[in-house]
Order: structure tokens, then sequence, then C-alpha cells
């Protein structure tokens, strides 16, 4: 089913203005069904396994079981997404684990500034230059052919 | 009437805006970056609108392993000649050299941007990003999106009241003017709203089209499908509807990747100097380079185009020597070879196997759950690797997308009517997938682009502050075809007591697995063996035609089935253009990409960009040839 939900862990995110999964799926697969108060993938013939939902759910009630028609069973991919780093846990289907930790940030979450410092060298809209050109392009000017 | 019973439910709402941009991937990103400084200048409004959450909206949603353009132009690594000739070569000959340019000139300025925004770049010891090849860099990349939208976001705040972003809308097609673009029409899929855009000038960057063809997995792992299944082909179809002309719409894009999870090859291939062989162990990139000469002078350019490393491999194929195999285990072995002792082998294997795992992790986590899954040490045993289905992806080894307007200083007359990625249409432009004729992009660059379009787009409302009112009755007209196929369930589902078997109706996964069908066998998919002519084109072109007319008959239980009649409707658009332009093309270019066993050579009379342009009055399609003009 690519990503499904375990029952017993899904709150239907409860305590949040909109469930998680609901919110981040980039397919609209996620939905939660208001009489059980759970989310649901509800095509999974159409999930891209992009783990968007997994990495998001704050009850990590979420898991993927790849897909059924090509994927032997029984392996796990799980990851854990911090604020700077991402852990994932590889379990083989011969039981071998193998765990992994890349980072995925180097600013605090929030801080982008959009002109990361950089001047913008012309205020002429018909000039070429872009926002925070030249100066970010690291050259004086443009390159030319 | 009885179709405004069910539109009468949604609620019509207006919103007035300077820019509209549409999409919320890298180029939608960047637009909305770039417009929202000049429009602070100019006191204008910039709004985007998002079919998904911009966190994580678009192809880069899973993340990605590397930024595949950064030229390294500050450090004098390469030229913008290089790139454009690198470009040109892998089309074939077929690219527009002043729009290459024009990304390649400002990518680097993108790429130092998310660097500073927070996204990880490896460096080497002298604290140089690492290259994976010529003008790949490798990152940690698995915040990728996020990053860039939480910047993209920062911006659009620095607008305050000006500057907006709608998620979960869908829109379904533009509104006109004339040949002016003056906004576009869209439904929410959480809300029973149906939203009016009304700007002075409107950004195309909904990405390309996938599930067009049938994948080679059609039971649960449909989803898995190389490029995003939520891309289902909105650009082409806003700017088609819209009257634009487009381009490069035969230029679809085959990728090989390893075979199923379709986890990506360019590190295997680039930063660990894997080879893949076919089963009986040989290098088919060796055994077969006489057939490079039948393509010159592509055939022998470096690298070797992709189309011809897919053509070499397809013919693998076809005489059944595959399964055709990245031999990882080799790779890993020569790497380790030149280790100094036990101790720095024992190390560089576990680096390399860290690195090989994030790249799937980083970017195609399916992947690594097929490795887990059949327990494949990449250091002990080859993995198969196979030839996608067809994807349309201008950003990437394809070409699609519309025509659009040079930059002033690059481009030659013929490819200047107006403001820098300006289709043919007054006010409307394109970026990213949307835009065509200028493959490579990729993320940084499809980002790049955006920027660029953004500006130019910001420019067009200052030199155009009127704003054109669309008639009442077309909104009305619009909105009660919008909202058709819930109308159409309501009114029949009572007459069978199957919801998806219905005389009346067909719902869109049926419609989807029909035009995947036509696509498959008569246009050149995997069954095919990519292979197509004249009498087969034809016959799919006379099926579409059929499903044209049942497009009036989708039906859907509620908003998300409604979302899933407009994507099948926006594929079957991008699949008429390209069947008519395979038409069109008596020759064969990219053995690769489509075979046409009627013409199975290259054709020097054809070294020309085919554009075409269905006309909003008249309801025809206009087949056109354009020169190919080297810069350099």
């Amino acid at each position: 089913m690519p990503s499904f939900v375990i029952t017993q862990k899904c709150d239907g995110c409860k305590a949040l203005d909109r469930t998680a999964c609901q919110y981040i799926c980039p397919n609209d697969l996620m939905v939660l069904d208001r009489e059980t108060g759970k989310a649901y993938n509800r095509a999974p013939e159409m999930c891209w396994e992009c783990y968007s939902c997994v990495k998001i759910c704050p009850t990590q009630a979420i898991e993927v079981r790849g897909y059924a028609d090509f994927i032997p069973m029984g392996a796990v991919v799980h990851p854990m997404r911090g604020t700077d780093h991402i852990l994932w846990t590889v379990k083989f289907r011969d039981g071998q684990v193998q765990r992994f930790k890349f980072p995925i940030r180097t600013t605090q979450e929030g801080k982008a500034n959009p002109d990361a410092g950089y001047p913008t060298g012309t205020e002429d809209l018909k000039s070429p230059l872009l926002r925070t050109e030249p100066d970010s392009t690291g050259m004086s000017d443009l390159a030319k052919i | 009437m009885k179709i405004m019973e069910k539109a009468e439910h949604f609620e019509t709402v207006m919103v007035d805006t300077d820019l509209l941009i549409l999409g919320g991937g890298m180029a939608a990103c960047g637009a909305a970056y770039e417009a929202s400084h000049w429009a602070k200048q100019h006191n204008l409004r910039v709004t985007l609108v998002d079919k998904a959450a911009m966190e994580r909206s678009g192809a880069v949603a899973m993340g990605l392993s590397a930024i595949n353009q950064y030229l390294g132009l500050k450090d004098g690594r390469n030229k913008l000649e290089d790139y454009i000739t690198y470009v040109k070569n892998d089309l074939m000959g077929i690219a527009r050299d002043d729009l290459v340019a024009n990304i390649a000139r400002h990518v680097d300025s993108s790429v130092h941007l998310f660097e500073k925004w927070g996204l990880p770049i490896w460096k080497d010891e002298q604290g140089n990003y690492v290259n994976e090849g010529r003008w790949q860099i490798m990152i940690n990349g698995e915040s990728y999106k996020p990053i860039v939208a939480e910047a993209t976001k920062n911006a659009l705040n620095e607008l305050g009241e000006n500057g907006s972003y709608y998620e979960r809308i869908f829109i379904t097609g533009p509104l006109l003017d004339g040949n002016r673009c003056i906004g576009a029409t869209g439904f929410s899929v959480r809300e029973n709203k149906f939203y009016v855009f009304k700007a002075k000038s409107v950004i195309a960057a909904m990405g390309g089209a996938v599930h067009v063809f049938r994948p080679r997995s059609d039971g649960e792992g449909m989803g898995r499908s190389w490029y995003p299944p939520f891309n289902s082909g909105a650009s082409a179809y806003f700017t088609l509807k819209a009257g634009a002309e487009m381009t490069c719409q035969e230029i679809r894009f085959v990728p090989v990747r390893f075979k199923d999870a379709y986890g990506p090859v360019g590190a295997w291939f680039l930063l660990f100097k894997s080879q893949a062989t076919n089963a009986l162990g040989e290098n088919y990139m060796e055994t077969r380079a006489d057939e490079l000469k039948n393509w010159l002078p592509y055939g022998t350019a470096k690298p070797t185009p992709a189309n011809l490393r897919n053509y070499l491999m397809m013919l693998e194929v076809q005489e059944g020597k595959h399964p055709i195999y990245m031999r990882t285990e080799e790779a890993i072995q020569n790497i380790v070879r030149m280790s100094s002792d036990e101790e720095s082998a024992r190390k560089t294997l576990k680096r390399l196997g860290n690195e090989a795992w994030e790249d799937f992790l980083d970017m195609t986590i399916s992947q690594a759950l097929l490795w887990a899954s059949t327990n494949v040490k990449p250091e002990e045993k080859p993995s198969e690797i196979a030839a996608c289905e067809p994807y349309f992806i201008g950003s990437h080894s394809g070409g699609s997308g519309a025509w659009v307007s040079g930059p002033e200083d690059l481009a030659p007359p013929d490819y200047r009517w107006g403001y820098p990625n300006m289709t043919t249409v007054q006010g409307l432009y394109a970026a990213g997938d949307a835009s065509g004729a200028s493959s490579h992009k990729f993320s940084s660059g499809s980002f790049t682009e955006g920027r660029i379009a953004g500006k130019a787009a910001i420019s067009f409302c200052v030199d155009h502050p009127g704003m054109a009112e669309p008639p009442e009755e077309k909104i009305i007209e619009i909105k009660e075809n919008t909202f058709k196929p819930l109308q159409t369930f309501d009114q029949h589902k009572e007459y069978t007591n199957n919801t998806n078997v219905n005389p009346h109706f067909i719902k869109p996964h049926m419609f989807m697995f029909r035009l995947q069908k036509i696509m498959d066998e008569y246009a050149g998919g995997v069954s095919s063996l990519f292979r197509t002519s004249r009498p087969l084109l034809e016959k799919g072109l006379e099926f579409l035609q059929f499903m044209k007319e049942d497009a009036e008959k989708l039906a859907a239980e509620d908003s998300n089935e409604l979302m899933r009649c407009w994507e099948n409707i926006h594929r079957l658009w991008q699949a008429e253009s390209h069947i008519r332009t395979m038409l069109f093309r008596e020759e064969t270019r990219w053995p690769g990409y489509y075979f046409r066993t009627d013409f199975p050579t290259m054709d020097k009379n054809w070294r020309c960009f085919v554009n075409c342009r269905w006309d909003p009055e008249s309801d025809e399609w206009e087949m056109m040839r354009k020169e190919v003009i080297d810069l350099i």
C-alpha cells in the first residue's frame, strides 16, 4: 500500500489545526476518516513513496510497505527527521539492519533570508541582472558568450 | 439548468492580483522569490497558486542527491559556451542557445543562494563543491525543497499584504482576452470554492507530464513513476489552451534508471565511474561504438547523448541480451583497490556504502527499499537498469514546452518578441518544464528560469497597468464546465449499482488507462520498444479524438476525483500535441527516445524545431518548422 497508517498510533492530529499528512501529501492522497478519526491513504497505486507523510507525522503512525507488485516482502526503510539531520533505519529482508545519518540543513528552520546578504546591483527592471546579482554570482558582472 | 445545480454548491471567489504564478515547484518558487523583490519596488501584488503544499510540492518533493546544473563560472571552471555545446549535443542539435545561455549565466547565483539558505552542499578539503560530473555537484538534499519553499515564503512575506500564496487549489485553465492572458480559474480540493484569479501577467510553472504513457508497473507500483505522478500536464494544457505556440512536443524523455524503483544512476556512472553491461558482461557502449557513427556529429560527442546511450542499450534488449546491469560491485572494487592499506580500504568501503545509500534515500527512497527487500549489497552484486516509460520534462533531457521569447541581449531577432520567457500570448510566461527548447535546467536551472520569468513578468505589469475584466457570462460558462464531472455523476449514479461502471459516464482512472494504452501501443511506449510510424501515429490520433469526445462524459464523486478528471484532460492534450509533432517530423532524431520505423535515419533537413499551435478560435492545429539559430 505504499504509505500506510498504523491504526493504534494515529490520533487524527487532534492537537493540531489540520492533519499533518493531509496537509503535506503532494498528491492529495492522505485523508482523515471523520468516523474513525484516523487518516488513510486513499489511492496507494498513485503514491510516489516520497515519504513526506512519514516524515511529518507527529505520532510516527505512518510507514511505507513497498509496492506489492514488485517489491518482495519483509524489508523496512524508515526515517526519523530532526531539525538538522535525518536518521534512516534500513532493515533488509534477511534481517540485517543498517543505519545512516545525513545532514539536512545548516541553518535554523524558518531563518532563510531571501537576499542572504547579497545586495542587488540594479534597480532597472530591463536589466538582465536578477535580485542579489551580480554579487551572488561571485563575479563583478554576468558571464558573456 | 441542470448543470448549474452542482456548480452552485461552489462559492465563487474572485482574487485580483498583478502577477499570478501557477505552480509550487522549483520554477514557481524561483518566480515568486524574484518577483517579490521587484514587486515591492513598484507596489505590485504577487500571488502564487499551488495544487499541493509548497513545502513538498513538485518534482523535488522527496529531495535530491545532486544539483545537476552548476557551472562554477566564478572559478573559471567552465564557460557559457561549454554548457550550450553540452545541451545542444545531448538534444541532437535541437536547443535554443539564447535560452540555455540565459539560464546558465544566472544559475550559479541560485545555487549560492540555496547554500546560504541552509542547503548542505558537499565540500572537499579545500572548501570547494564536490563535483559528481562536470556540471553536477553533490548535496545532502533531503530538505532541498522545504528550504527553497521557506525562502520563497519569506520573500512573499516581505511584500506584506501584496504577497500571498494559495495551496490546494487546482488550476483548470486560462482566462483570456484575445491574445492576452488575464488570469486563471480553478477550484479548491479542500473547500467548496471556485476561484477566479485576475492578473496583469501570469507565469505557468506547473511542471511536466507523467502517466501519459503506460508505466512498466501497472499495479500498486504505478505510483513509482520516475518523475512524480502529480505532474500531470497542467503546464502544457494551460499554454496550449491559451493559444500559445509550443515547441519540441515530440522530445519526450526516456530515463534509464535502476529497474522498477527507478533509483538514480548519475552517481554510479559519474561519481563511482561504474559501467553498464549486458547479461554477458559486455559493455555495449564499447561493443556497439560503431552504431554511434550513424548519428554524427552527435554520436561522437562527449558525453554521448542520453538518447544514444539509451539506444545502444535498447539494441541489446531487442537482441535478448538483457538483463542490463549497473556493475556496482566492479565500480566499488575498483575504488577500494586504490587504497594504500587494509584499514583505508575498509574506511573507503564504508564511505562508498554511505554515499550509495544516501543517493537513494535523498531522492528515491523506494530504491533503497527494493535493495533492502532483495538483500542487495552493491559491493557484492550488480543491479538491473532499464529504460523507463516516456515522460514530458523539458527541464531535464526532454525538450517539450512553450516557445518563449529570449532575452534582449542574447536572442537573435527571430527568437525575441517581447519580454524574456514570455510565450507568444501577451502576458503569459513559462518556466521550468513549462518552457521548451532549453533542456538540462534541472532543479537549479528551473528555479533560475523562474527568476528570469518573475522579473520579466513584473516588468510587463509595470508597462501594462490596465486590468482586463473577464465577462461575467464567460466566468459562469467556465464554472459550469469545471464542475461538470460532478454533475454528470450525480445525474446518472442511480442508473447502475456500481459507481464505476455506468454507460453514461467514464471515471478518470479508466480514462487514464485508456490514454496510456493508446500512447503505449501507437505512440512508441515501453511495450512497443519505443518504436512508432505514420500508420501507428495516425491510428493513435484517431483514438485520441474519441477520447476528446468522451472527456465530456468524465464523472467525479468528489473534489479529489474532480481533480483527477482535470488532470487526465490535461494529459490528453499533452498526448495529442506529442503525436501530432511526431507525425510532422519525418525522421528519427532521438533513436533512444522514439524510433520512427518508416523514417529510420536522421535527416539534416530536419535540423529544426517543430512548433505547434492550437487555435482557440478555430479549434485547429497548425504545425510549423522554426530554424535553429546557432550563436556559437
